[in-house]
């Protein structure tokens, strides 16, 4: 039987999609069995996670700088420009806030992954982890997922809190009280938002984890191989973020 | 396949191994018994390493069976065969050392995970593992800090800590100097007195020689050769002639 390129382009496609989700289910399964590798997660809770937060508050500080500075230029003709808090809250919190500090950490922390295990598979480490015993989706892959479950919620609100902050410092140029611009958030969110606002970033910190590592196991050819293999693992878990929230958020929609 | 349960060998038979629309390995057998130190010789790329990581249990072959002592690894998921593989220790062409750790954490790998024995204990064993290959002082060193004979006896070390029966060594040679050669094929010597059987992949006859009593030879994907020193020089096969003459360009690869 010959296949067309098509076809084993599809092929391809639907193999490593089913591969990604086997992976991401065996690494969530063994969240809860043992050997539980504390020192791992820890470490790369720090790597991750800490070494994420000043890319994250850059993000959110100019995002909410420049939506509030948007937003009342477009508020101002109709002197509306008290509910700029809660448009800048409500866009933030549901959409880029997630989607923003994701795409920041898909880049830094999908390429580091992939690299890291690709480094380990083309040195034959993966294989000699093996040989000794050790489950290597407990060891390599299930820490860095717990690390980016946990870390990825937590990015994100920083990231929320901080763009927040960034829209009063240019609220307060229009007059805007703290208190006012606190007041109309409200106005724009319901509770469920916030749930959105953590769902979100919970769902894109496993997605770019579970690429990254499947990508990062399956590495071949070299040190060009491992290249090739990170910046695929960056476009591929950049995009997947932007696809998932959007039917995230037609989901939410349905609940709303 | 009957194999009575408490034979002490590892064994591959019939395998073909396809990687990539590519055949590496065609019908392959291979014996390697408790104390008959084997070899496998071949050309750069013949499938060497292959053939090491298939009696792992690594890779899976398409058709064909593979036993430790007497027990099958083929077509089980690994989790089956973890406990059975753990009577062999490889040593990999480049050392595989884990470069996130000390030589010491490597050396110990195995103890600490395994988690039964107290910490200064595991130190003590992995100190005396480093002594035996000589390379003691490095144990608070990162593998990134060794030279390359330097790695491949830590790598040693390592196989030795799991305290094995088999020990597969990868090309173990290539790449050093002669005192580097000399350092790595004592060792195995010393090894093998110990007790322990060793499979090396090499195309380096001198070394080979030095320390196999069996030899496979691996042409084309297929076995052309398996037997005795003696066998192999003796041996009148144009592809087996080819490999032994010192002019073939195969050597120098
Ligand atoms: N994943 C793979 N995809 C495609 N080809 C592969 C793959 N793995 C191995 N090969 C090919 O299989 C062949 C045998 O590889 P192997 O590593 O066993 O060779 P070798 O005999 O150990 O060679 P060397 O002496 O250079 O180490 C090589 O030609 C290699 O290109
Ligand atoms: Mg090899």
């Amino acid at each position: 039987m010959r296949l067309s390129r098509i076809d084993r382009a599809a092929l391809r496609f639907f193999a490593d999609l089913q591969g990604v989700f086997l992976l991401g289910w065996q690494a969530f399964h063994r969240i809860f069995q043992r050997p539980r590798y504390y020192r791992d997660f820890a470490i790369q809770f720090d790597k991750l996670g800490f070494g994420s937060i000043t890319i994250c508050f850059l993000t959110g500080l100019f995002t909410g700088m420049v939506m509030a500075l948007q937003f009342l230029i477009q508020l101002k003709p109709f002197a509306a420009t008290s509910y700029v808090g809660g448009m800048v809250a409500v866009t933030m919190i549901k959409e880029l806030g997630p989607v923003l500090s994701s795409l920041m950490v898909a880049g830094r922390v999908g390429s580091a992954i992939t690299a890291e295990l690709g480094t380990m598979i083309v040195t034959e480490q993966v294989d000699a982890m093996r040989v000794e015993g050790t489950d290597i989706i407990q060891r390599l892959v299930t820490p860095r997922l717990k690390a980016m479950l946990l870390a990825m919620p937590l990015l994100a609100v920083m990231t929320d809190a901080v763009s927040l902050l960034g829209g009063y410092l240019m609220a307060a140029g229009y007059g805007i009280s703290p208190t006012l611009y606190l007041s109309s958030f409200t106005q724009f969110l319901f509770p469920l938002d916030y749930v959105e606002g953590l769902v979100k970033p919970l769902a894109f910190g496993g997605l770019i984890t579970m690429i990254a590592c499947y990508t990062g196991l399956n590495t071949g050819g070299g040190a060009e191989g491992v290249g090739a293999a990170a910046k695929r693992a960056v476009v591929i878990s950049s995009v997947s973020v932007l696809m998932v929230d959007f039917f995230l958020a037609k989901i939410f929609v349905v609940f709303r | 396949m009957t194999a009575p349960a408490v034979e002490s060998c590892i064994r591959m038979e019939q395998v073909c191994y396809r990687v990539g629309g590519r055949t590496i390995l065609t019908d392959f057998d291979l014996l390697l018994e408790r104390g008959v130190n084997r070899t496998i010789l071949g050309v750069s790329g013949a499938g060497k390493t292959t053939i090491l990581k298939l009696l792992l249990g690594l890779i899976q072959p398409q058709s064909g069976h593979i036993f430790i002592n007497g027990q099958e690894i083929t077509g089980r998921p690994e989790s089956d065969y973890r406990e059975q593989r753990k009577k062999i220790a490889i040593v990999f062409q480049g050392g595989a050392l884990f470069d996130s750790m000390t030589v010491g954490e490597n050396v110990g790998y195995r103890l600490f995970e395994e988690g039964r024995l107290p910490e200064a204990e595991i130190e003590a064993i992995v100190r005396e593992k480093l002594r035996f290959v000589g390379v003691e002082p490095a144990l608070d060193l990162y593998p990134a800090e060794l030279s390359g004979g330097m790695k491949k006896r830590v790598a040693i070390a390592r196989a030795l800590a799991a305290d094995p029966d088999y020990i597969f060594f990868d090309e173990p040679t290539t790449g050093l100097d002669p005192i580097g050669v000399y350092n790595i094929v004592s060792l195995m010597r010393r090894l093998q007195e110990a007790g322990k059987t060793t499979l090396m992949v090499t195309h380096d006859l001198p070394t080979a020689f030095a320390t196999s009593q069996r030899f496979s030879l691996i042409v084309a994907s297929r076995l052309a050769f398996d037997g005795t020193e003696e066998g192999l020089k003796a041996c009148a096969l144009p592809h087996v002639r080819e490999f032994l003459q010192p002019t073939d360009a195969s050597l120098f690869v």
